[in-house]
């Protein structure tokens, strides 16, 4: 369990984040949602140590995150955010294979080889492995990340807009595969979202932030209703139900 | 792999071959002696092409940055500074009162006080953003340069003299005892970067995923740019600024070795810089005859390069 206690943080006089308290559920699929500069990005960055809070502290599995050494904590959470400029010559392979650099330091062993490969068939990316990453498509690239992050094969997965730039193919591809994650390897994943719709189809979850503050956490069933949605993002919703899956429609 | 190792072995090749061409090239008069000279000067050469070489390419993965050299940091603006001002100070009598050996000693200090300071400055404030601290290395170095210029113009045309021997690169004043400790430094720098050269591949992806793979990337960072600012302050000092060097040969490498690891790049860089280094004092001995310096001539050939890549590059 990701237990977030009391975190604060501001840039200059700008508060961001003003003592937010959540305990993100182990083994599930938890989304956070919010209008922009709600914090979102902020929490998921101070979670995953990319970010210093100004007070405040993150417990994971019980045990401060400051208390971890950063490569141990390597091995329990990975962080993937949404941009990822490379222009390194770099096959899809060998950014897979630093999925265990964690563990290895650089030294692939044979386990290390079996990680990187299945991950590799995870995504579905047998036939690119070898290509370069500049020359992939978005879909693809985002593919490659996720199976680098698949690669460190870390009990938490945090991503920032897993989904930006992409198509709907690919997004939902994305996050079938996240929900596979989830539910086959119990992974627990958490994300930041906008796309209110894949949120509500995809999560266990659902944590909504507003004015610096943690606005409502609950099952996704609960927080994706007119009343709360309303609250959250200051605008009209309505809600319809298909085949017992909720739609927004916001348009 | 395979293509690499053989690139690598051919560069060990042409750099061999270089190296003969300029001991033996044109040897007359007191052989000894001359070769004596020649030894001293291979060794400076291969010293300050392997430093400078280095410490461009580290430079360049901490930064993401491929058309940065440490240069930016304002490392030779210090020096030059440094060596305008006790010529001012001095006037013709600089020499006497100041030693080679002191020079070197007080323009390396220098150097390392000016970095650690900004280090200082920038990490401690919390802002710890590498491109802040290179704003802030370039502003001071822009404010350095200006102000040496300022004290050269205060200076007599026979003072300016000794000051301009100083400004532009060269490797004919060599001094053995400086080119000791230059080596002595270089290998203790190698030293403290062994243990830490797993990291370059993964600090190349950016911060971010250096820390999501459990680099401790504040740590290893400063490492690095303490490591770099020894290399260049004692490479600087030892033969003058060479500006562009950098930028011309980490792009050479970048562009015959396709790929991201820094222990192909390293050693295919050291290589490439010492053959540019060579290869352009041997043009200058005996095809210029002296009449150009190295530093104007890796300048001009590196300034060239430079145009070349900002003109072809969409995206930098």
């Amino acid at each position: 369990m990701i237990e977030v206690k009391d975190i604060s943080r501001s840039y200059g006089e700008k508060i961001i984040l003003d003592e937010v308290s959540v305990s993100l559920p182990k083994g599930k699929v938890t989304s956070l949602i919010g209008s922009n500069g709600a914090g979102k990005s902020t929490l998921l960055s101070i979670i995953s140590r990319l970010l210093k809070q100004n007070g405040g502290t993150v417990l994971l599995d019980s045990r401060d995150i400051d208390d971890y050494k950063t490569r141990i904590l390597a091995q329990h959470l990975s962080i993937l955010k949404q941009a990822n400029p490379l222009d390194l010559k770099l096959t899809v392979r060998e950014l897979v294979s630093f999925g265990r650099f964690p563990y290895s330091q650089g030294r692939l062993t044979p386990v290390d080889e079996e990680h990187v490969d299945r991950a590799i068939r995870y995504l579905n990316l047998q036939d690119i492995a070898g290509q370069y990453m500049d020359e992939l498509s978005g879909g693809q690239k985002q593919r490659a990340f996720l199976a680098m992050v698949v690669a460190q094969d870390t009990d938490y997965i945090l991503l920032d807009e897993p989904l930006n730039n992409l198509d709907m193919k690919h997004a939902v591809q994305i996050m079938k595969t996240l929900r596979k994650l989830c539910d086959e390897k119990g992974k627990t994943i958490v994300m930041v979202i906008h796309d209110i719709n894949f949120a509500s189809q995809y999560s266990d979850f659902i944590v909504a932030l507003k004015d610096s503050r943690v606005a409502f956490f609950d099952t996704a069933e609960r927080v994706i209703v007119p009343e709360v949605l309303q609250k959250v993002f200051d605008m009209e919703f309505k809600i319809v139900e298909t085949e017992g899956k909720k739609i927004c429609n916001y348009y | 792999m395979k293509k690499n190792s053989r690139r690598i072995a051919l560069l060990v090749t042409l750099t061999l071959l270089l190296v003969a061409v300029f001991f033996l090239y044109d040897l007359t008069g007191n052989r000894e002696y001359v070769l004596e000279r020649r030894a001293y000067k291979v060794a400076a050469l291969l010293l300050v092409a392997g430093s400078i070489g280095y410490s461009s390419l580290v430079f360049q993965t901490l930064t993401g940055n491929r058309i940065l050299t440490p240069a930016i940091m304002g490392f030779e603006a210090v020096y030059l500074l440094f060596q305008t001002v006790i010529v001012f100070i001095y006037g013709d009598k600089t020499f006497r009162v100041l030693t080679e050996s002191a020079n070197f000693g007080w323009s390396v200090l220098m150097m390392l006080g000016f970095a650690v300071l900004i280090y200082l400055f920038v990490f401690r404030r919390e802002k710890n953003n590498m491109y802040f601290l290179l704003l802030t290395g370039l502003i001071l170095g822009t404010l350095f340069t200006t102000l040496s210029s300022f004290v050269q113009m205060l200076l007599d045309p026979n003072e300016f003299s000794l000051a301009e021997a100083r400004i532009f690169a060269s490797f004919n004043r060599m001094n053995t005892a400086l080119l000791g400790y230059a080596a002595g430094a270089g290998a203790l720098m190698l030293i403290l970067a062994w243990h830490y050269h797993k990291y370059l591949d993964v600090l190349a992806l950016g911060r971010e995923q250096a820390i999501n793979l459990g680099v401790n990337y504040k740590g290893v960072t400063l490492v690095f740019l303490f490591i770099i600012s020894v290399l260049v302050s004692v490479s600087t000092a030892l033969v003058g600024p060479i500006t562009f060097f950098g930028i011309l040969v980490t792009n050479l490498t970048y562009e015959l070795f396709k790929t991201h690891r820094h222990s192909v790049l390293l050693p295919a860089c050291a290589l490439i810089s010492s053959i540019t280094l060579v290869a352009g004092q041997f043009l200058v001995e005996h095809l210029f005859n002296m009449t150009t310096t190295i530093s104007i001539l890796i300048n001009f050939i590196g300034g060239v390069y430079f145009l070349y890549i900002l003109l072809k590059a969409k995206k930098l």
